[in-house]
């Protein structure tokens, strides 16, 4: 099984995503997530799925709840770099990943934590 | 023709890499493959939970009408669905998912054939055409 590596920036987490994601391997990422965000006590996590080439109903599910298990952290979740692809199929697939935010890329997603912030 | 097993976790992350290349093989657009590897994904996953493991076959085929595309059959010896209508409904689940696997995956492809006798298991067989 592959591990995502978790990268602190600042007040915030950095996951980019380059793996073909087996299941495990999201769950995994979750309680990592999760021991970080309680141990760092960072106020955002962007994750980055520009090179994920599918979203299916149980990724999508484990992505709205790191972004439920953020909040418990007083942290908040950006997903960015969608492809257009994933786009289309996860709205045709009925998820909305409801409680996660999402922006274009990395940048714009950096700008929405300090936004928060400010 | 290339049958996979699928037992674990990684066997569902080699059924959506094979679709990938067969799908990309029979000129799919990108959306399309995406539609149908995300399908594949969620119905390898369901032999692999609900069938308690499974086999998935990948083919390379043509429409009656004449277009290349891609048939994948997932067959397993789990305990079978009883009522396949509601299996097909949006939110109903066995589990703890969403309850969007089945009816999802048939929403991603254009052809969904799913047979399934209780005690016996479940054959589903899904397709996508080049457009």
């Amino acid at each position: 099984m592959d591990r995502v590596p978790i990268l602190r920036i600042g007040d915030n987490l950095f996951v980019s995503i380059q793996v073909d994601l087996q299941d495990d391997t999201v769950l995994q990422l979750q309680e990592d997530l999760a021991e970080e965000l309680s141990g760092t006590g960072a106020r955002g996590v962007i994750i980055d799925i520009t090179a994920v080439e599918i979203v299916d109903s149980f990724i999508g599910r484990m992505l709205t709840t790191i972004g439920s298990i953020s909040r418990m952290f007083d942290a908040e979740t950006v997903l960015v770099g969608m492809r257009p692809a994933v786009a289309i199929t996860l709205t045709e697939l009925g998820l909305s990943l409801r409680g996660v935010r999402t922006a274009l890329n990395a940048e714009k997603g950096l700008r929405l934590l300090a936004a928060r912030d400010g | 023709m290339d049958e996979l097993p699928i037992v674990s976790g990684d066997d569902v992350v080699r059924v959506r890499q094979q679709v990938r290349v067969a799908a990309a093989a029979a000129k799919l657009s990108l959306v399309d493959q995406t539609k149908l590897i995300t399908a594949a994904s969620e119905l390898a996953r369901n032999a692999l939970i609900h069938g308690g493991g499974g086999l998935a076959r990948v083919e390379t085929v043509t429409s009656p009408a004449g277009r290349p595309g891609i048939r994948v059959t997932f067959t397993d010896k789990g305990p079978g669905i009883s009522d396949i209508d509601m299996a097909l409904t949006d939110g109903w689940t066995t589990g703890d998912g969403l309850g969007l696997g089945l009816s999802g995956a048939r929403r991603l492809v254009d052809e969904f054939d799913l047979t399934s006798r209780p005690g016996e298991g479940t054959s589903i067989v899904v397709a996508k055409w080049s457009r």
